[in-house]
């Protein structure tokens, strides 16, 4: 086989994959630019060239700012906690109890659970007075309080309920990373006599950083992704506190049909994903553990 | 015979089975019809029961129902078929989401097949607070067939233990606010076990409070659809009584309650009296365990409550002889039998007057007289807010609405904003 005919061989069995990659990735995230850059059409106008009005636009709207405003603080919410709360369940699990299995599945169920039946159970832990979650506090005395009705505590509530969805996915990956941990290493660090903390501090640890990488990378973009409890628990009230940017996105596309500016939406979401990859793919990775 | 071969014989005896039915198929011109509920359930067998019979009644017609979702859901189908230029031919949507259908080009007006003087009869014949969100320039683009106004649910029971007369239910502003505090109760430490009244704020806030300000003489939008006037000092004056039920009076639940939850609530005792949609009618009658009563709104300067709910659209890029056939369809589906009878299986409001004198519907009144609540309420009903650029438009007065209940801003500057954002929006439309 000749140096070409190698090269034309490994190209059209990566072609399937490319065309489908490039018809359902690329042209719309090329076309979805283009279109940020043209007036919405409607009836009989079409659209018409317009530059860079619909970013100066969003530059001004306040709607925008406060969906990329709670979107940050969805990220700080869910992102950490989530990776923490799926560690510390891998762990758990990892280890010889009795029951491990159903305990392993119990975690996983919110997973496998579809995001809006787990939204509208969650709707009525949060309804005031008789929700459980009130009737918990009620049993200490505590008031109600609408929990998803008031902008102080609306945006915690959406992150809770995504915490709790995505840990016990996470917590799959690193189950599996701890099972790659070979057992000799324990037994040594038992020898030595390095204490729980030590061993998972110094041995894990260190050793679940791939892991933790990729966690964390779909945990970011998650956190962009992931708004389909918002539909059923909030409609992103009361008054946008709790609009993240895909959701506003929606609106302005689908419920709005101003679909030149969803456009200009959609690219910021785009290049905030794309910085955050970057970011840590650079950064982090040159501190990640590869075997 | 390779497994190609096979599959295809295969197919082809199926073909071969089917050959009769798929020959009148063919035949039949297809008249696609999205209708707004998710897969399943009753209605959906309701809806194919009356495409079944209009077919029998008109062989060589095929009404093909296709459910696709919520009203918004439905809509973005729709629409997005029609910009991809195979939309469907008819299509049931929300009544508010004319301006927005007639913007984008998508639907036709009915008026170019009502030719007959029946045909004139058939379009005078719906009650006209329905037609007012369904006509706009002189000309009627949707056909009212599954609506609904706002009106008041009590608790019999709450009433009785409250002293009041569980008979009857608030007929002003005062005395509902008056029957409130009565049934608000507070256990021993202060806090409150049962609320008066709850007008749920969730979502959509706008179609509750637009019962509030037309009470109050307020009309929050004009016939064109180009200017609305959210800050007249009326609709900052329901929007105050509103609130103070909560903030001041304490008879209402603070901060935005869920519309969800509120038949809920209702059921669990938490609160005495409720604000919601008609169609909550069967669900109610099936799930209080205690005598409810359903009322007017109470009145302020007047009754008023908004209309809601769908109606018949025709689409554009359909051929005309699927058009003229979705009309038919349209006008055989809401003769006044076929309306009495939609609207007692679903308990949405049977459109004309004269399906009201139907027998089918007088026995269903006399045993259920909450049914006619609805309608002896819509001579004082209104058009449900609807604008150009409709959704972005409402989310401004939905928005203000939410800062005022939150307490995030005083009600008039809330109005003041969302007037300054929703003629901002409009202003192309003048």
């Amino acid at each position: 086989m000749t140096r070409l005919s190698r090269h034309v061989t490994g190209w059209l069995l990566v072609l399937p994959a490319m065309a489908f990659l490039a018809l359902f990735t690329h042209w719309p995230a090329l076309a979805t630019f283009i279109d940020s850059f043209w007036s919405t059409p409607k009836g009989r106008r079409p659209a018409r060239f317009v530059g860079a009005e619909n970013y100066q636009h969003m530059l001004s709207d306040p709607v925008f700012w406060k969906a990329a405003w709670n979107n940050l603080i969805f990220a700080i919410g869910t992102v950490p906690a989530s990776i923490a709360l799926a560690l510390l369940m891998a762990v758990w699990v990892n280890d010889r109890l009795t029951g491990r299995t159903l305990l392993r599945m119990a975690y996983f169920t919110p997973t496998i659970l579809p995001m809006i039946a787990v939204a509208n159970i969650w709707l009525f832990f949060f309804t005031p007075d008789y929700g459980l979650l009130d009737q918990l506090r009620g049993l200490f005395g505590g008031q109600p309080w609408p929990w998803l009705g008031s902008a102080e505590t609306a945006l915690a509530c959406v992150i809770v309920v995504a915490v709790w969805k995505e840990a016990g996915f996470f917590m799959i990956f690193y189950l599996a990373a701890l099972q790659q941990i070979s057992p000799t290493l324990g037994e040594a660090a038992a020898l030595e006599g390095a204490s729980r903390w030590t061993y998972f501090r110094r041995v894990q640890w260190p050793l679940l950083m791939p892991t933790t990488l990729f966690v964390f990378v779909n945990a970011a973009i998650n956190a962009f992704r992931m708004v389909d409890h918002i539909f059923v628990l909030t409609h992103g009230g009361p008054d946008n506190a709790t609009t993240l940017l895909l959701y506003y996105v929606y609106e302005v596309g689908f419920k709005f049909w101003d679909t030149a500016y969803a456009a200009a939406l959609t690219m910021v979401l785009l290049i905030a994903l794309a910085l955050i990859a970057a970011v840590q793919f650079g950064v982090i990775e040159r501190r990640a553990h590869y075997r | 015979m390779d497994r190609r071969q096979f599959i295809g014989g295969a197919s082809a005896l199926a073909v071969g089975a089917m050959a009769p039915g798929a020959v009148s198929a063919q035949a039949a011109q297809e008249i696609s019809f999205f209708y707004p509920v998710a897969v399943g359930g009753p209605i959906t067998k309701l809806i194919d029961a009356y495409a079944a019979d209009f077919q029998k009644d008109n062989p060589g017609v095929a009404v093909k129902p296709i459910y696709a979702g919520s009203y918004q859901e439905t809509i973005v189908k729709a629409l997005t078929a029609h910009k991809s230029g195979t939309p469907p031919v008819t299509s049931v949507l929300l009544s508010t989401d004319m301006f927005t259908l007639i913007d984008e080009d998508a639907i036709i007006p009915f008026d170019e097949f009502v030719k007959t003087d029946a045909d004139k009869a058939w379009l005078k014949s719906f009650y006209p607070a329905f037609m007012e969100n369904s006509q706009t320039g002189g000309k009627t683009w949707g056909i009212p067939f599954q609506r609904s106004t706002v009106v008041l649910y009590w608790n019999k029971e709450a009433f009785k233990e409250a002293g009041l007369d569980p008979e009857k239910p608030p007929q002003t502003w005062a005395e509902q606010l008056d029957f409130a505090q009565k049934l608000t109760k507070r256990d021993a430490a202060g806090n409150v076990t049962q609320w008066g009244i709850q007008i749920p704020s969730s979502g959509f806030p706008y179609w509750l409070f637009q019962g509030l300000t037309t009470q109050a003489g307020a009309i929050l939008a004009n016939a064109a659809g180009n200017e609305v006037k959210l800050d007249a000092p009326e609709v900052v004056e329901a929007l105050q009584y509103w609130i103070d039920l909560a903030q001041k009076h304490k008879v209402h639940p603070p901060g935005v309650t869920e519309w969800g939850t509120t038949p809920k609530d209702f059921f669990e005792r938490k609160i005495a009296m409720m604000w919601t949609t008609t169609g909550n009618l069967t669900n109610v009658r099936n799930n209080a365990k205690f005598p409810f009563g359903v009322a007017m709104l109470p009145a302020g300067k007047r009754r008023g409550s908004p209309t809601g709910g769908g109606n018949f659209y025709i689409f554009k890029k359909s051929k005309p002889a699927e058009q003229q056939a979705a009309f038919n369809f349209i006008k055989w589906i809401t003769t006044p039998e076929r309306a009495a009878r939609w609207g007692i299986d679903t308990g949405y409001v049977a459109v004309r007057a004269d399906a009201w004198d139907t027998p089918a519907m007088k026995d269903y009144v006399a045993g259920f007289p909450a049914a006619a609540v609805a309608r002896d309420q819509l001579p004082h009903a209104v058009a449900e807010f609807s604008t150009h650029d409709n959704q972005r438009v409402t989310k401004a007065l939905n928005d203000g609405l939410q800062a005022a209940i939150t307490g995030a801003k005083p009600p008039a500057q809330a109005m003041k904003d969302a007037q300054t954002e929703a003629m901002r929006i409009l202003k192309d439309y003048k």
